[in-house]
């Protein structure tokens, strides 16, 4: 089946059989190896990609149904060099085996704009008031991805240090 | 996974058609497509619903129309929901990851399957799965199994977190049928219980598509969702608890109460909203209610904790929304 979709910007063109998952496309036909095959059943995160800006579960979605999608991997998540996330991982060491990681990126990624758009989490005291990045908040928020090596407090600080970070464009902007 | 055939109809009478012909609607897949690759579902046609612009939220009669393919996220992102029916944004948010709220739609949450492991092991017999080949549920690990509605034939329960707030929050269903009528239905109508039959879970008939989910205005503006869960995030509920109450003068005027991890479907019972209503707030009020809530409740040895913790877990439940 024909599958016309944007990967990292890239226009892609692909002849699918229907079984075929995103996950199993953006690797195998695409040739982009960075999203990882965990569990391959949604409950380990280690695929995580951004369709059209928001963090799901490759390895859950059929490619066939991403007709005039963008995708971004963890590939695309750098522009003239790491983003803050990819260095900020590199810097507190959010790592050992590194095969949870580009999900932990991409997931992160989605996740900061998740909290800039307001959404409120299960741990949220106020669900209508400003979100404030608390660790119980980042925890809760990044619980769909899941690292054996247990790298947590690593991923935490890196995460934690971009969340409090001044968006580039303000800085400029000053 | 078994192969089949991948549609995307353009407008709903097209998927009517494909659905009616044997075909499975899908919009976010996260659960069709992993029971798919188990071979614990194999059809023959997936249906793509994803695209029919099922996907709006608008105020409806003081209360809010959610469109069917409407994700997890966005309705629990939604201020309206945020709002008037926290019951409902806690629910959700309580369930899955984030990754799987932004795929996960409002039909879909609806008529997710059942995770009890005997349903996902084809290595072992089910009657949900394979009518007639026993349960192997029963007798076997039944942790989190039901305590309230099951048969002899099964014993599973029905997962879903938002479908608990939605019973709470008197909902009904909107489904358009095969030649395009539309119908409501209140949501204990769309459920059956297992009886002799567990493979047939709802009153849904061939090509039936589910548009959106109604909610009336809030009947109560003291609205709790508690989960009782074996880790702190992504699991599912070994127990949930949603209320929505009214209060006047120091007594209580209205109670609905919803709860998940207890039966086949969110269960709610009137006997225990009745015993509450226009009494004043209590512990010995509250430890009835759960007397009466349990008091046909049959579980297996497994989840014989679920009483005790249901009994415990609706006092607080109580005592916070009446407080």
């Amino acid at each position: 089946m024909k599958l016309s979709f944007a990967v990292n910007g890239r226009k892609q063109s692909l002849d699918l059989d229907p079984r075929v998952t995103l996950l199993d496309a953006l690797r195998d036909h695409v040739g982009l190896s960075g999203s990882k095959k965990g569990c391959d059943h949604g409950q380990c995160g280690a695929c995580t990609v951004l369709v059209n800006g928001r963090r799901i579960n490759a390895c859950l979605s059929l490619a066939v149904m991403h007709e005039g999608d963008e995708v971004t991997t963890v590939e695309g998540l750098a522009r003239d060099g790491p983003s803050a996330l990819q260095a900020a991982f590199v810097e507190h060491d959010g790592m050992q085996c590194g095969y949870c990681t580009p999900g932990q990126i991409c997931s992160a990624t989605a996740m900061l704009e998740e909290v800039a758009a307001g959404w409120p989490s299960h741990v949220s005291a106020d669900l209508t008031s400003k979100v404030e990045l608390t660790q119980d908040e980042l925890r809760e928020r990044m619980s769909g991805n899941l690292c054996r090596c247990s790298c947590y407090p690593g991923i935490n600080a890196a995460i934690g240090q971009v969340a409090t970070e001044v968006p580039a464009e303000e800085e400029t902007a000053d | 996974m078994k192969p089949f055939d991948y549609v995307r109809p353009g407008e709903r009478s097209s998927a009517h058609e494909a659905a009616r012909d044997g075909g499975r609607y899908v919009a976010g897949g996260t659960n069709l497509i992993d029971l798919m690759k188990l071979e614990v579902m194999t059809p023959d046609t997936l249906v793509d619903i994803s695209r029919l612009d099922l996907d709006g939220i608008e105020t409806v009669d003081g209360g809010l129309r959610i469109g069917a393919t409407l994700t997890n996220s966005d309705l629990a992102a939604d201020p309206r929901v945020r709002r008037d029916y926290p019951v409902l944004a806690r629910a959700l948010l309580a369930g899955a990851s984030g990754q799987l709220r932004n795929k996960a739609t409002t039909g879909g949450n609806l008529l997710q399957r059942t995770r009890c492991p005997y349903f996902y092991d084809t290595d072992t017999n089910c009657n949900k799965r394979t009518p007639g080949s026993g349960c192997a549920a029963i007798g076997g690990e039944t942790r989190n199994h039901a305590v309230l509605g099951a048969s002899e034939h099964c014993i599973a329960l029905h997962p879903s977190d938002m479908a608990v707030a939605l019973r709470a929050l008197d909902a009904t269903v909107e489904v358009e049928g095969p030649d395009g009528a539309p119908r409501e239905i209140a949501l204990p109508d769309l459920y059956r219980l297992p009886g002799a039959t567990p493979h047939i879970e709802t009153s849904l008939a061939p090509g039936d598509l589910i548009t959106a989910v109604r909610l009336p205005a809030p009947s109560g503006d003291r609205q709790v969702y508690r989960k009782v869960r074996d880790r702190a995030s992504y699991a599912f509920a070994l127990l949930s608890v949603g209320a929505v109450l009214r209060m006047e003068n120091g007594r209580i005027a209205q109670a609905a109460l919803a709860f998940g991890g207890l039966a086949p479907q969110p269960w709610r019972d009137r006997e225990v909203e009745a015993l509450l209503t226009a009494e004043t707030p209590s512990d010995a009020l509250f430890e009835k209610a759960g007397e009466v809530l349990l008091a046909k409740a049959d579980p297996p040895p497994g989840a014989a904790f679920k009483l005790p913790l249901t009994k415990r877990v609706l006092k607080a439940v109580l005592t916070e929304a009446t407080q």
